[in-house]
């Protein structure tokens, strides 16, 4: 076996609740914004898409009326990492890139579900009733808006990314695989170049529903994500992250600036029946990551019970770690949580600082010092957990 | 003894198990029996009534039901069978515990009609409206639907199942995802993580709104009558594919360590390629460059040439578009031997299993391989004059076969080759 090659972070794009691109973001980090609508649907709550202007990465009309707004989200952030790593319309390497997606479903016409519901509850839903009112009522190009495929579909068609398409599925952890697979593919010479990511539209009332079959909606009033103690739960976000991946060759080959290395990913299924299995199971990654700086750790947490307890008594096992959950900020955004986190570690390092703390709880200290590596961190609300290694370029 | 790299020093990867479910049946023995007697397993819906739809029939799983009923369940339900069948084959690891990793194609999810119309019922007011439902919707009465309509929940249910290691995956790359399963667990063996991937493609989403959405799409035959003429692959008068349902599992393993352990060696996936169509949401780009350069990257990753493929396992959907498009590929690639290697499509027979059809297809790849002998394309009356290909016409045919080549291309731009051998190239 040769030796892993090194793979670098060298884009960044990044929409979200508290706005477009990275200035941005660290703006408003520093400035602890959060951004959160307590109105729209009550009692729950929802970190709304900050305004932005598709049209500069989706020029064309038709295309954004293909997509759904969680596609709209994601094909845009895209956008943003290719600009970020000076890639756009450098249809040579985007012809030859690998894209790994996370993704979802996009959003359910829920006016046309209602009115179903409401015939049935009706009593006057024969048996071809379903098939009729399906047939009739729903738009022919929504069912490509929701595919979980077309993200990475729309990226390809919007932006030329075209060398490969894989989109992987399964909430939080979707992301860690997708983060996980590029890098051991780059690290192993089966790729050079890979854009990576995921979008979330947050701001939907058949997720709420989903997520209250679970009893996983914050209600009521709005809380950092460390002091959900009693209630948990958590305030769906709306975000689209994508990082451009590259072997240190291929960055250097064509003069990219990189913002960090991605060192490691790493990420398991713990069996949650049992009570600890996912704490014993951070246990076991952070011992694969090799972290020699116990400095900064950026987590997105999700404040559901009992999982974030879980991963607060793993972090109690690292006492002095400068803590960031990013839930807080941005509130919870499923596949996205994770390449947002990997965005802001990258992004810390590149500027040489951690972000400050945005926590009332005390579990967030201050970090005074110029990091060196950050550790990410994902749990997923029901399933699976991982981690990464980002690391300032030696 | 073969050495145990391939000319470019990869781990050979080979398989040692597989399972298969269609709507022919459940298994190998009863799927291969039939697909080379020509049978059909088409049959129009009983499942759900079918008034008002403009395509009636479908390869459904109906010997197969999951109580409550949903797709997500019943999806899962077939990959539980074809994984125990390619298991007790491969006779790796041990109940419970295989030694590796969870490579899972499978269909997008949601919250399912079923299921809506109950927690809408449990409201009780007919003008209902997102709140109410919301309303209802906590305190734990519904939690099992959370976890049922997770995206991660058939693979949750897998690894724990039978024990893979580590974060298992669930990917869609639309119709390729089959193919794109193999394709993570070939890469993953050669990148030496692993000695074994456990490759599992399911698909049991034949429910009416899955019928509609495709059927809007004008992607769905509507020659009901009869349904087992439905599917007619290359066919001048072909007019969309069938939607089926089905799953396919295979164990894939480094020729080295399945020898070591004297595993019977069914098969060598020799190469995998992809290529992303970035020409549109569902239509190929009409000068076929996607499809070519995919069915390429493959012979290059395989280190064959297009001499040495004796069989191609279409993707062959029979819509206009799919069939038209893949003649097109495959003739700039073949040249003139296009018109005489056989070229069949499982899907006139078993429907196109979507999700699953990459793996479903491999397995098939896989048996012609074994039992030298090509299923039929059936339904095959009325030859596409502008489509050459000699698809081994309506009957089964004995054949020497070495290497066979499965196409699997889908919306979104997902274009996936696999090669298929029977010994190490």
């Amino acid at each position: 076996m040769t030796a892993p090659k090194e793979a670098w972070i060298t884009g960044i794009g990044i929409i979200s609740s508290l706005g477009e691109g990275l200035d941005a973001h660290w703006d408003a980090l520093n400035a602890r914004r959060i951004n959160i609508d307590e109105k729209r649907f009550a009692p729950y709550m929802v970190h709304p898409l900050a305004p932005v202007s598709f049209d500069a990465q989706i020029p064309k009309k038709g295309d954004q009326r293909q997509m759904e707004a969680w596609q709209r989200i994601g094909t845009y952030a895209a956008g943003l990492a290719l600009d970020s790593a000076g890639l756009k319309g450098n249809q040579e390497i985007l012809g030859r890139m690998d894209m790994i997606v996370a993704a979802g479903g996009g959003e359910r016409d829920v006016p046309v579900d209602l009115a179903i519901l409401q015939a049935y509850i009706k009593g006057n839903a024969g048996p071809a009733f379903l098939n009729e009112r399906l047939m009739n009522d729903l738009r022919p190009t929504l069912f490509l808006a929701q595919l979980s495929n077309l993200l990475a579909g729309n990226i390809a068609i919007v932006h030329g990314v075209s060398g490969t398409s894989r989109t992987f599925m399964g909430e939080e952890a979707a992301s860690i695989d997708a983060a996980r697979i590029a890098l051991a593919r780059i690290e192993s010479g089966q790729s050079d170049i890979a854009l990576i990511g995921a979008a979330h539209n947050g701001e939907r009332t058949d997720l709420l529903i989903l997520y209250e079959f679970g009893d996983f909606n914050l209600k009521d009033k709005f809380e950092p994500v460390w002091a959900r103690d009693q209630r948990g739960g958590f305030a769906l976000g709306s975000a689209g992250v994508f990082l451009v991946l590259e072997s240190r060759e291929h960055a250097e080959a064509r003069g990219a600036k990189p913002y960090a290395r991605l060192s490691k990913v790493v990420a398991d299924l713990a069996q949650r029946k049992q009570p600890g299995a996912v704490t014993k199971s951070l246990d076991r990654l952070w011992s694969k990551l090799g972290v020699a700086d116990n400095g900064a750790l950026i987590t997105g947490a999700t404040g559901v019970e009992p999982v974030t307890s879980e991963e607060k008594a793993f972090l109690r096992e690292h006492p002095g770690t400068a803590v960031r959950g990013t839930g807080t900020s941005f509130g919870h955004t499923l596949e996205t949580q994770f390449p947002l986190g990997v965005a802001l570690a990258a992004l810390s390092i590149s500027k040489g600082a951690l972000f400050p703390p945005n926590d009332p709880t005390g579990l967030e200290v201050e970090l005074s010092r110029q990091p060196s590596q950050i550790v990410v961190m994902g749990v997923g609300h029901w399933q699976g957990e991982g981690m990464a290694l980002v690391e300032a370029i030696k | 003894m073969t050495a145990p790299r391939d000319t470019f020093g990869r781990p050979i990867v080979v398989v040692t198990g597989m399972g298969i479910v269609t709507s022919l049946g459940a298994g190998k023995s009863d799927n291969w029996k039939k697909l080379t007697a020509g049978e059909s397993g088409i049959r129009t819906v009983t499942r759900f009534p079918i008034d008002g739809l403009r395509s009636t029939m479908a390869g459904t799983v109906d010997f197969v039901t999951v109580d409550p009923p949903s797709s997500t369940a019943l999806t899962e339900r077939l990959a539980d069978m074809a994984t125990e069948e390619a298991l007790e084959q491969a006779g790796i690891g041990s109940r419970g515990d295989f030694p590796g990793p969870l490579f899972l194609a499978v269909a997008p999810v949601e919250v399912e009609w079923p299921q809506r119309i109950e927690v809408g019922l449990a409201v009780g007011k007919s003008d209902l409206g997102v709140e109410d439902v919301l309303r209802i919707s906590g305190g734990g009465k519904y939690a099992a639907y959370h976890h049922r309509f997770m995206f991660g929940s058939v693979a949750g249910h897998l690894a724990e199942k039978f024990g893979t290691k580590g974060s298992p995956i669930s990917l869609s790359t639309a119709c390729a995802s089959g193919a794109t399963a193999i394709q993570l667990g070939v890469e993953a063996i050669r990148r030496g993580e692993t000695d074994a991937a456990l490759c599992v493609a399911t698909d049991g989403s034949v429910n009416p709104e899955a019928v509609i959405r495709f059927s809007l799409l004008s992607a769905l035959s509507t020659q009901n009558i009869p349904p087992q003429g439905a599917s007619k692959p290359f066919s001048k008068n072909r007019d969309g594919f069938v939607m089926a349902e089905g799953a396919g599992t295979l164990v894939l393993e480094s020729y080295q360590a399945a020898v070591a352990r004297g595993a019977t060696i069914l098969g060598v996936v020799a190469g995998c390629g992809e290529l992303t169509d970035s020409f549109h949401r569902t239509r190929s780009s009409p000068d076929g460059k996607p499809i070519i350069g995919c069915v390429n990257k493959t012979l290059v990753d395989a280190g064959m040439t297009p001499e040495q493929i004796d069989h191609i396992n279409a993707h062959g959907t029979a819509t206009p578009e799919n069939d038209k498009m893949e003649y097109l590929g495959i003739s700039a690639v073949f040249g003139e031997r296009a018109k005489q290697i056989p070229v069949s499509s499982n899907k006139s027979m078993i429907g196109h299993t979507i999700s699953a059809a990459g793996a479903v297809e491999a397995i098939i790849s896989l048996l012609t391989l074994e039992h030298q002998r090509i299923p039929p394309t059936i339904n095959y009356d009325v030859p596409d004059p502008a489509i050459p290909f000699d698809v081994v016409p309506n009957k089964a045919r004995d054949a020497r076969v070495t290497a066979v080549m499965s196409n699997s291309f889908g919306f979104g731009g997902q274009n996936a080759s696999l090669i298929l051998t029977r010994e190490p190239v």
